[in-house]
């Protein structure tokens, strides 16, 4: 978990994301539906975004977490932390951690080539655009309305030479 | 959630003979049948975990098709080049559905047997003839815009909600499948989905314990390949109607469409009038159509979506 390793003794009931939040007391990851609508669960499990909600925890025995937690703290922000900070990608914060841990995935999957609906020609190279960030991240909801500020925020990453 | 026991299996046929026990389920992504699970829909009393099986690859056949694990992740399948290049369809189906995040996680089969998203299905306050045998359907009578319009039943009027087994019909893609003694088959999918008919609730042509180990599709068979969706929101959002086509350079072709029917509605014969256009397709597909009030503009709209596939496959 975030590069720490923790034996857990779990009912086989509890989800991922009650597994960060109610045994690790890692609760920047946060429940919205638990049911994979809204996307504030977002994590990154083994290098890809899912929704922790909707897995059970001892299906992840040996897997490795990134939460938010992980990819940066208040004193050393992660670049897209800092990006969100930047353009005021959000309101009362709670679906934010979801948003970020989605967004830095996101951009790893246009790097990896994986194409989205509205990817133009499946069989060309995928270009980042406000387009595809926008179709890519509407797992992620926000009640407040950030969107058009998180997609300036990850446009700022996507375009930072790395 | 009601509590259950829990195992991983480590081959095929060791998972299959395991879910020969009343109550025994598989789970492969989980996005499905542990939404279930919340909300005591799905029941198990015993969890096959099969991510373990191995599974998990695309491999070419011998007849110049493609071998696709039953554990491949929909995101994986998605964007595999020979996928892109040769089965378009399945790709751009896969990508109109769900989110990211849930694409990552379902796998092939799992999507194959994700259940219908009836709103009644869900709310375990109404009666539902496909949760709860001989209950009733609320949806008969009740709000019905997003129900079958073909196909349905006095007993149901529920839709599959998949966008890949659309494509997958119109590629006519084989399921294989191990029992638990042991022994293999292959499922055309014309025949894996079932009509709802007097039982609802058996929605595959699966038996008890019945594991999937893999989706067969065929040589390519060249085209050009569409998947148009229509729904409520541009994104993340379950099809109203959805068209999967593949036409030829001379206007032949085949044509299934999604969320309409209690599986991918296909009819071959409907196909010879292709190169007539969208009116004669629709009018042959949806002859035995006895929509709702509230869902008979999807007949209209799955003619219109038709029309703007064939159209856009001239070009
Ligand atoms: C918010 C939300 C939006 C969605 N939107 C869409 C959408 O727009 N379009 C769409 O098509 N789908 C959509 N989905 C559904 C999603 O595609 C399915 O949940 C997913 O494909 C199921 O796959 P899974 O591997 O997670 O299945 P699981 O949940 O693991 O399993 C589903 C069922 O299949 C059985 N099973 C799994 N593998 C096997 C096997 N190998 N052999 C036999 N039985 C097996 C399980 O026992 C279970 O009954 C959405 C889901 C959510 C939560
Ligand atoms: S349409 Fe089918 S799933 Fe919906 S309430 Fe009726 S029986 Fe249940």
């Amino acid at each position: 978990m975030n590069g720490v390793q923790h034996a857990l003794e779990l009912d086989t009931r509890t989800s991922l994301l009650d597994a960060l939040r109610e045994h690790l007391q890692l609760t920047g990851t946060k429940k919205g539906c638990d049911h994979g609508q809204c996307g504030a669960c977002t994590v990154i499990v083994d290098g890809r975004r899912i929704n922790a909600c909707l897995t059970l925890a001892v299906m992840h025995d040996g897997d490795s977490v990134t939460t938010v937690e992980g990819l940066g703290s208040p004193d050393d922000m992660h670049a897209m932390q800092a990006a969100f900070v930047k353009h005021d990608g959000y309101q009362c914060g709670y679906c934010t951690p979801g948003q970020i841990c989605s967004a830095v995935a996101v951009l790893d999957e246009i790097k990896a080539g994986i194409p989205s609906h509205v990817t133009q020609d499946l069989t060309a190279p995928v270009q980042v655009s406000e387009i595809e960030l926008r179709e890519r991240m509407s797992g992620n909801i926000c009640r407040c309305g950030a969107y058009s500020n998180i997609v300036e925020a990850i446009t700022e990453i996507a375009r930072r030479p790395a | 959630m009601k509590a259950f026991t829990y195992e991983r299996a480590r081959t095929p046929a060791e998972a299959a003979a395991a879910a020969r026990v009343e109550g025994a389920k598989f789970i492969a992504g989980g996005t499905n049948l542990l939404d279930l699970m919340k909300l005591q829909i799905e029941a198990p009393a015993h969890l096959i975990d099969i991510n373990g099986l191995g599974l998990d690859t695309i491999e070419e056949t011998e007849e110049g098709g493609l071998r696709v694990g039953a554990l491949v992740r929909n995101t994986d399948l998605a964007a595999d080049q020979r996928v892109r290049r040769d089965y378009g369809v399945l790709s751009r189906a896969l990508l109109a559905g769900a989110s990211g995040q849930l694409r990552n996680k379902a796998t092939t089969a799992g999507n194959l047997l994700q259940r219908t998203r009836c709103p009644y299905f869900y709310d375990t306050n109404q009666p539902c003839n496909k949760r709860e045998p001989g209950s009733g359907c609320s949806a008969l009578g009740g709000f019905s815009r997003q129900h079958a319009v073909v196909g349905g039943s006095d007993a149901c009027i529920a839709t599959h909600p998949s966008d890949m087994a659309v494509a997958m019909r119109a590629l006519d893609v084989t399921v294989e499948t191990v029992r638990p003694d042991g022994k293999t088959r292959s499922i055309p999918i014309a025949d894996f989905h079932k009509l709802p008919g007097d039982t609802p609730h058996i929605e595959t042509a699966l038996e008890r314990g019945e594991l999937i180990t893999a989706v067969i599709l065929p040589k390519p068979v060249g085209g050009k390949q569409i998947y148009r969706k229509v729904r409520d929101r541009a994104s993340y959002a379950f099809a109203l109607v959805s068209v999967a086509a593949i036409v030829q350079p001379d206007g032949t072709g085949r044509v299934a469409v999604g969320g309409v029917a209690h599986k991918p509605w296909r009819i071959e014969a409907a196909e010879a009038d292709l190169p007539k256009g969208a009116k004669s397709v629709a009018a042959a597909l949806f002859a035995d159509a006895r929509p709702t009030e509230q869902n008979q503009f999807k007949l209209t709209l799955a003619e219109r979506s038709i029309g703007a596939v064939l159209a856009e496959a001239k070009g």
